[in-house]
């Protein structure tokens, strides 16, 4: 799968396109597919998102999960700070990044 | 310390008002990020991995109270409580909103602090020894040079566009606690025969993909024409400098490329160019910035003598203090490394603690080091105790100085948009794997450094163990080096072989300070012990 993935311009956080928004959640984005180019183009436009790229990703468990780590880094937060992780509260979060 | 003159204080608060309308125009979008990305640059703001980062310059890693106070504050309010010192004596805070930016630069610049030249192809912070003003080993006070070069290169036209970015670190004593040979221009207060002060001009110097030493340029620059003759190197890099190839960018492929000998040549034929031109600063300015760097009002009756009975303060003592010119007072290193913890990392608390402690123990001074860790460099011994409880208080009395687990790490794929692995996660676990002082002390001095990148941050290339992370098909990956030195004993570390994963690295570190122990001689350092045996009983034990 396709994945969409930029950072919120005022606020710098990671963020991924769910279809119709921009979440910060990643369990949240959706497939582009084909369409990715034109709505990072538009997107980018209306200043929803800076600096996007599209990612290739796959989905387990029914959650999207980048291909890179690098990616999913962004996706849960640094993996040496649990409490500024999306998942302050999940201890094996950290392993599925990795 | 130096303090803001209107000028200064003018420059700064323009810089701010104007940021301020680059940022709002941004919002409103009537400039396009490709526009505005120079513009947050020039102000430190990055765009990282999770967040915006901001990089706030601090001169010649020296601040007082009030300053630190600031950092603390910054943290608190626009970051998330918490700040991450760095190999160039700055401070990091990694999650900035771009909204709220200006104010916070507002607020930085009330106690004359900015992020200007922290980023881009500029003259960034001059860097410098962090005991500065209290070694009993330097010929002269570096900062005042320091501050000077500062100023001449703050805002300096010609040079806001060079090929690349340009750093230079500024020392006075023959042992080098600044990394001096490993920047584009090192400088080496020295005296000549005839007494006078000068320096030593090393050009070239630098870490990245193509880590060079630094050469000598000149044995001795008069201190008057310091300036002229810096400006004199740069006016060669900039006229010749590669700009079609970023990686070929740096002064040291120019140096490289020319050789040592050409490219002297015409600096000294740029030099005596420049002379004619009357551009050294007035002597005057020099002397006014100097007047901020005299010695504090020192207790001159204050006594040598130092209660060691409480053996834990005794091993902090023994390894993080280190002996003053001044006669009853000492260095005191804040070990910013706990076992376990982020090298560099401090919370807004532990910042506060550290400008209080400066403000009643260091006459209100604070350096930052190179190596992630934090001075207080004019402590009255009888006050060390009560130091050091109070650190101890805030967990900040870490015995550990120049200790194996006294790292230096990059903040690494965590939080950096361009690393390829981890650096924090590796540090922790050899930091953890090391972890009784006993053990360390048996190894004596080893500075290990860890990178995420090639980029080298985290001055692996200068570790005398290194270790650099790198992208294998996705997955991270660890190489080891030996025999780095960023000292005056400068030299460059070399790959053992094969890299490691992230568990394999830290039995890897065990194993070449294994070889260490049997292999020394005397009291032989780690990267001694390297230097005479070479590297092929590393390599047998690392991969047979």
């Amino acid at each position: 799968m396709k994945l969409l993935t930029g950072n919120d311009l005022k606020s710098g956080l990671v963020t991924w396109w769910t279809g119709e928004d921009w979440s910060i959640n990643i369990e949240d984005a959706v497939d582009v597919g084909e369409q990715g180019e034109a709505i990072l183009t538009a997107e980018e436009a209306a200043r929803r998102v800076n600096s996007p790229y599209i990612i290739d990703g796959d989905e387990i468990s029914g959650t999207p999960r980048p291909a890179h780590i690098k990616d999913r880094v962004r996706a849960l937060g640094p993996t040496v700070r649990s409490d500024l992780t999306l998942k302050p509260n999940d201890a094996s979060a950290i392993d599925k990044v990795v | 310390m130096y303090k803001y003159d209107q000028y200064d204080q003018s420059i700064v608060d323009a810089r701010v008002a104007e940021f301020r309308d680059q940022v709002e125009r941004r919002l409103a979008g009537e400039i396009t990020e490709d526009q505005f990305k120079p513009l947050r640059l020039q102000n430190g703001l990055y765009l990282q991995l999770h967040a915006y980062m901001l990089r706030v310059a601090i001169p010649y890693g020296t601040l007082n109270s009030k300053q630190m106070k600031m950092l603390a504050h910054i943290a608190r309010k626009y970051d998330r409580d918490y700040g991450h010192f760095t190999t160039r004596q700055n401070i990091q805070y990694n999650w900035i909103q771009l909204d709220q930016t200006p104010d916070l630069l507002e607020e930085l610049a009330s106690v004359e602090m900015h992020a200007i030249q922290t980023s881009g192809n500029c003259i960034r912070n001059i860097s410098s020894d962090q005991y500065a003003g209290a070694a009993a080993d330097e010929v002269a006070d570096p900062r005042p040079w320091a501050e000077l070069l500062r100023q001449w290169s703050t805002f300096h036209p010609e040079f806001a566009h060079l090929p690349r970015k340009f750093k230079f670190a500024v020392i006075a004593s023959e042992e080098d606690r600044a990394a001096m040979r490993l920047h584009d221009i090192g400088i080496q207060l020295v005296h000549n025969d005839a007494g006078e002060l000068g320096a030593r001009f090393f050009v070239g110097g630098g870490m990245g993909r193509t880590p060079m030493i630094g050469p000598m340029v000149r044995d001795f620059v008069p201190a008057d024409d310091l300036v002229s003759y810096a400006e004199a190197c740069l006016r060669v890099y900039n006229r010749y400098g590669r700009r079609d190839n970023k990686y070929k960018a740096r002064i040291k492929i120019l140096v490289h490329e020319l050789g040592k000998d050409e490219y002297t040549r015409q600096v000294e034929e740029e030099f005596k160019h420049i002379k004619t031109l009357n551009l050294d600063p007035p002597k005057a300015e020099l002397e006014r910035i100097t007047t901020f760097f005299q010695d504090p009002d020192y207790d001159l009756s204050a006594s040598d003598d130092l209660d060691l009975s409480d053996p834990d303060f005794a091993v902090w003592v023994n390894q993080n203090v280190k002996a003053h010119k001044q006669t009853g007072y000492a260095i005191a290193n804040i070990s910013l490394k706990p076992i376990g913890g982020i090298p560099g990392d401090a919370s807004s608390a532990q910042i506060d603690v550290m400008a209080d402690l400066a403000k009643d123990y260091s006459f209100d001074e604070l350096r930052v080091t190179h190596a992630q860790n934090i001075v207080l460099p004019h402590v009255k011994k009888s006050d060390l105790y009560a130091l050091w409880q109070k650190l101890d208080e805030a967990e900040l009395a870490t015995p550990n100085l120049d200790l194996i687990s006294d790292m230096i790490a990059c903040p690494g794929l965590d939080y950096c948009s361009l690393a390829n692995a981890r650096s924090i996660p590796v540090a922790q676990k050899i930091a953890t794997r090391f972890a009784d002082v006993g053990k360390q002390k048996e190894l004596g001095e080893l500075k290990l450094k860890i990178s995420g990148c090639i980029n080298a941050c985290g001055h692996h290339h200068a570790g005398h163990i290194g270790i650099l992370g790198v992208d294998r098909k996705g997955v991270e990956n660890y190489q080891l080096s030996l025999g780095g030195s960023g000292a005056e004993d400068v030299s460059l570390a070399k790959i053992t072989g094969p890299g490691f994963d992230e568990d394999g690295i830290v039995d890897a570190v065990e194993k070449a300070t294994n070889v260490y122990l049997e292999q020394r001689e005397g009291d032989e350092r780690f990267v001694d012990t390297y230097r005479r045996v070479g590297m092929a009983p590393f390599k047998e034990a690392l991969y047979d």
